[in-house]
């Protein structure tokens, strides 16, 4: 069921979320978190469809806030909120507020999402584009717990990186992070395998990409090496070398989902590993809602910055 | 212990060693098993400083210093610097590990064992050059095999089918053709095992799943012995799983487990009750010890008495096989329900360990007194013919292959007291059955009604007990029922409902209970498995009841798709209480 307020307020949206419930019939609801969506309209539908499918593995309240860029001075003059009201079978398995800010009110938009957070539930904030420059500090992060941001959405990331070094704040993290989950796990099991010190390390990925910095940085700090950063085709992380003693342990994924795990002294046996949907990423992320102390580690890294060697 | 896995071979071989050692001494002194826990947890204990200490430097400012590489090479101690505690987006991957199924062409494996298999390995929770082998008298090949598990895969996994995934799992397929009795197929499935572990690198660790029925598990165990398999190579293991029924009575559960530990150290059998494995059944323990609000009234001076319930809307189906002769009681109560009833009546577990939890379920089942009078607190019953759910059954003494006249119970209910200082006096009722009203498994907690109310007693005349039900399957979740004021001007109490439901509160995509079996084998956390002293200690409660009514008359019939027979309701009357319709 879907209800549309125009020019309303908290208030309004909290009562058409109530009355919303009653009409279909499920007046209580179990739903574990609230999710804050800051994003523009072009960006809009793509983010409200990942969010409501990670809300099956975590029921939430989805606040979408869109702020309107307004193209003349009225526009500019006029400000109001108008508010669209999902629940049901229109919203995954809780429900969802798109609101839309025009004028003066997209300046103060904690104030209209203040009021509409779940009582007691742990907030979360997602910038699919566009993220502050220091999320915590930000009006809507500083509701957060949990601020999620996405390296691969903006123009400069290495600057970004940098930035969100700087800015760090326990409840960060990012998308650039999660996407890294299956590589770093298979790289642990690998290693639980060769059961070797590793000396060496190299990763290998498209130019510029954010992931496989963090990638590098991680291993650095993990494994008190130096990791080469080399530059290949791509797409994404194509490869991981660790060297140890006893040879090569290498994760190799020159294309598609299907990667090859190489361990010195063992045949090479393949790996599934895909890019994950923007939906699954979130799911991720909403696992655990504490501080992610192993970003922090791998952001700060032990990072000396070198230029890439082109091979 | 389960949380922190800095590698999942490295100290367990050690700990569960001298933990052997030392039960082994204790069983020839004659000492009391629950002292054994100890001994493991302490052995355990050498391993955790230098968890801690990662802990500790994870929380810094990050730098590592060159000190913290990893020791060389096939050092007992080493520890994957790509591992840390706090690092938990890294899901538990098993160690390099192999699954051989007996019985692979069975309904379970292909409806359950496969799917998990796969869901596991699309979850990425399996390690890379993971192997499955197949071992059944079909006159296949490798490839037939792996078309088999893919049909089973596509019919039945809970996650979508993902060709790479697929082609992952299947290099690492094989199929061992052969009877239980065939020297020559164990020895085609010895070479198999080494082959893979040259060509896939799974180490020698091989978990054995006994999916075949009972009377073949003395075979198939002195087979795997007899050919070496079940001989775990240095710094490896080899793990049986097997399935219920463990025995029909105390004496055949001893001998069963006499038999598969000659073969398998008795902390590398697995024994599945899948109920364990389900979401709310482990919730049972968060919800109880994770909570301040549930503790204080969960003890004999809040509590009434406790209903357990497992009902099944099927009849045997085609298992008259299987079931006649077994019935209800072995069936279910013997293992799901006392289980259910040891986790909802345990004291706290010192840790959430595999020997902890043993030691005070333990606790539990040896405070279990079943009542003198045992033909007015016992009932049996048969389903007899009736209309269920809109369409007409046949009873059970009709039912293909049962002797017309079988004494089976499909019906089982028993009272149970436990004797310690938290539950003396409190009832717990366990019944279950076949050709009931619905299917559901659920725990209801009930509670004694308030000592002295203020309002009159019209006003709380339709206000009922206070209860907590938990529900184990279907809908898993939790229902606290209350009374509470109806709306108007009169003064009128009546029963409202509050409900939790897992399906809402956290996921659709919570993994099958066999999913997080498998897993817990291949990994050896022997959390959500029975022990074989719970095997034995459910027999010794049950056999007392099972010797009772095969002397004492016979089980009353009910109509499907009832709640039971009319004796059932007499056994709680005389209590004065009655059944919950679940």
């Amino acid at each position: 069921m879907r209800i549309d307020l125009t020019d309303t307020t908290a208030s309004k949206v909290n009562k058409a979320l109530v009355q919303g419930r009653r009409a279909i019939g499920t007046p209580a609801v179990g739903m574990v978190l609230t999710m804050v969506i800051v994003t523009d309209e072009e960006n809009a539908y793509d983010s409200i469809k990942a969010a409501e499918e990670a809300s099956h593995e975590h029921p939430s309240r989805t606040l979408v806030v869109i702020k309107r860029h307004a193209r003349n001075p009225r526009d500019r003059h006029n400000s109001h909120l108008d508010a669209e009201v999902r629940v049901g079978s229109e919203a995954g398995t809780g429900e969802t507020v798109v609101l839309r800010m025009y004028g003066e009110v997209a300046e103060h938009a904690d104030s209209v999402v203040l009021p509409l957070l779940l009582p007691d539930a742990p907030v979360v904030v997602w910038w699919p584009v566009d993220a502050p420059d220091n999320p915590a500090k930000d009006p809507l992060g500083a509701l957060a717990q949990r601020r999620i941001t996405d390296l691969y959405a903006v123009e400069n990331p290495m600057e970004t990186l940098r930035k969100r070094q700087r800015t760090y704040a326990p409840g960060d993290t990012d998308l650039a992070w999660t996407r890294l989950t299956l590589w770093r796990s298979m790289l642990a099991a690998a290693l639980d395998q060769a059961r070797a010190e590793v000396t060496s390390a190299t990763v290998e990925a498209e130019a510029d990409n954010p992931a496989a910095e963090l990638l590098a940085r991680w291993l650095e700090a993990r494994l008190g090496v130096t990791v080469d950063r080399v530059v290949s085709d791509g797409p994404v992380v194509t490869a991981v070398r660790l060297g140890t003693a006893g040879g090569e342990i290498v994760i190799d994924r020159p294309e598609g989902p299907l990667a090859t795990l190489s361990l010195p002294g063992q045949p090479s046996r393949s790996l599934a590993l895909k890019v994950r949907s923007t939906a699954e990423l979130i799911a991720e992320e909403l696992r655990r809602l504490d501080a992610d102390e192993m970003y922090a580690i791998a952001l700060r890294g032990e990072a000396t910055e070198e230029t890439p060697v082109h091979v | 212990m389960s949380e922190e896995l800095p590698d999942p071979n490295a100290g367990e071989n050690k700990a569960t060693k001298e933990a052997k050692e030392t039960r082994d001494a204790q069983e020839a002194a004659g000492t009391v098993a629950a002292e054994a826990p100890r001994t493991e947890a302490g052995a355990a204990d050498g391993d955790a400083p230098r968890a801690q200490s990662q802990d500790g430097e994870g929380e810094g400012d990050g730098d590592e210093p060159p000190a913290r590489t990893p020791a060389p090479a096939a050092a007992s101690d080493w520890s994957n610097p790509l591992r840390d505690p706090q690092d938990r987006r890294l899901p538990r991957i098993a160690g390099p590990s192999g699954l051989v199924i007996f019985g692979v062409t069975g309904d379970l494996s292909r409806k359950k064992l496969m799917p998990a298999v796969y869901d596991l390995a699309n979850r990425g929770l399996l390690p890379p050059g993971f192997s499955l082998v197949g071992f059944a008298r079909r006159d296949w090949e490798d490839q037939d095999f792996a078309e088999v598990v893919h049909q089973a895969v596509k019919e039945h996994a809970r996650t979508e089918f993902r060709e790479e995934v697929w082609q992952q799992l299947s290099e690492g397929m094989r199929f061992i053709p052969g009877d239980f009795d065939d020297d020559n197929a164990f020895e085609q499935l010895r070479k198999a095992v080494d082959e893979l572990d040259a060509s896939r690198g799974t180490s020698g660790n091989y978990a054995f799943y006994l999916s075949v029925p009972p009377k073949f598990f003395p075979k198939v165990v002195q087979q795997l012995k007899k050919h070496g398999l079940a001989d775990a190579p240095e710094g490896s293991w080899r793990r049986a799983v097997i399935e219920k029924p463990f025995g029909h009575d105390l004496a055949s559960a001893q001998e069963l487990n006499a038999l598969v530990h000659d073969v398998f150290e008795p902390d590398q059998v697995f024994r599945i009750d899948h109920y364990l494995g389900k979401e709310t059944v482990q919730n049972i323990l968060a919800l109880r010890f994770a909570n301040q609000m549930y503790e204080p009234i969960w003890n004999r001076s809040y509590v009434d008495h406790v209903q357990i319930t497992m009902a099944e809307d099927i009849g045997i189906g085609g298992r008259a096989g299987y079931y006649d002769g077994i019935g209800a009681a072995r069936d279910v109560i013997q293992n799901h329900l006392l289980q259910l009833l040891a986790l909802t009546a345990m004291e706290e577990p010192a840790a959430f360990d595999a020997e902890s939890l043993l030691t005070e379920k333990l606790k539990v089942f040896r405070a279990v007194r079943l009542p003198d009078d045992l033909g007015r607190h016992t009932v049996r019953g048969q389903y007899a013919a009736g209309w269920q759910g809109g369409e007409k059954v046949i009873g059970y003494l009709e039912e293909e292959g049962i002797d017309p006249a079988s004494t089976t119970d499909t019906y089982a209910a028993i009272k149970v007291g436990i004797d310690n200082r938290r539950w003396a006096g409190v009832p717990f009722y366990l019944r279950t059955g076949k050709r009931l009203g619905r299917r559901v498994t659920e725990i209801a907690v009930v509670f004694q009604r308030a000592p002295h109310s203020p309002f009159d007693t019209t006003a709380t005349e339709e206000l009922g007990e206070n209860a907590i039900v938990i529900r184990v399957q279907p809908d898993e979740g939790m229902t606290v029922r209350f009374g509470s004021k109806v709306p108007g001007t009169s003064m009128e109490i009546r029963d409202v409902s509050m409900d939790f439901a897992y399906g809402e509160s956290f996921t659709e995509s919570s993994p099958e209970a066999y999913e997080r079996l498998i897993l817990d084998v291949l990994l050896g956390d022997a959390n959500l498995f029975p022990r074989h002293q719970e095997v034995e200690e459910s027999w010794r409660i049950l056999d007392p009841v099972e010797e009772y009514w095969a002397t004492h008359g016979r089980p009353a019939q009910y109509p499907s798709g009832s709640w039971g027979p009319e004796e059932a309701d007499e056994m709680l009357a005389r209590d004065g209480r009655s059944w919950r319709r679940p």
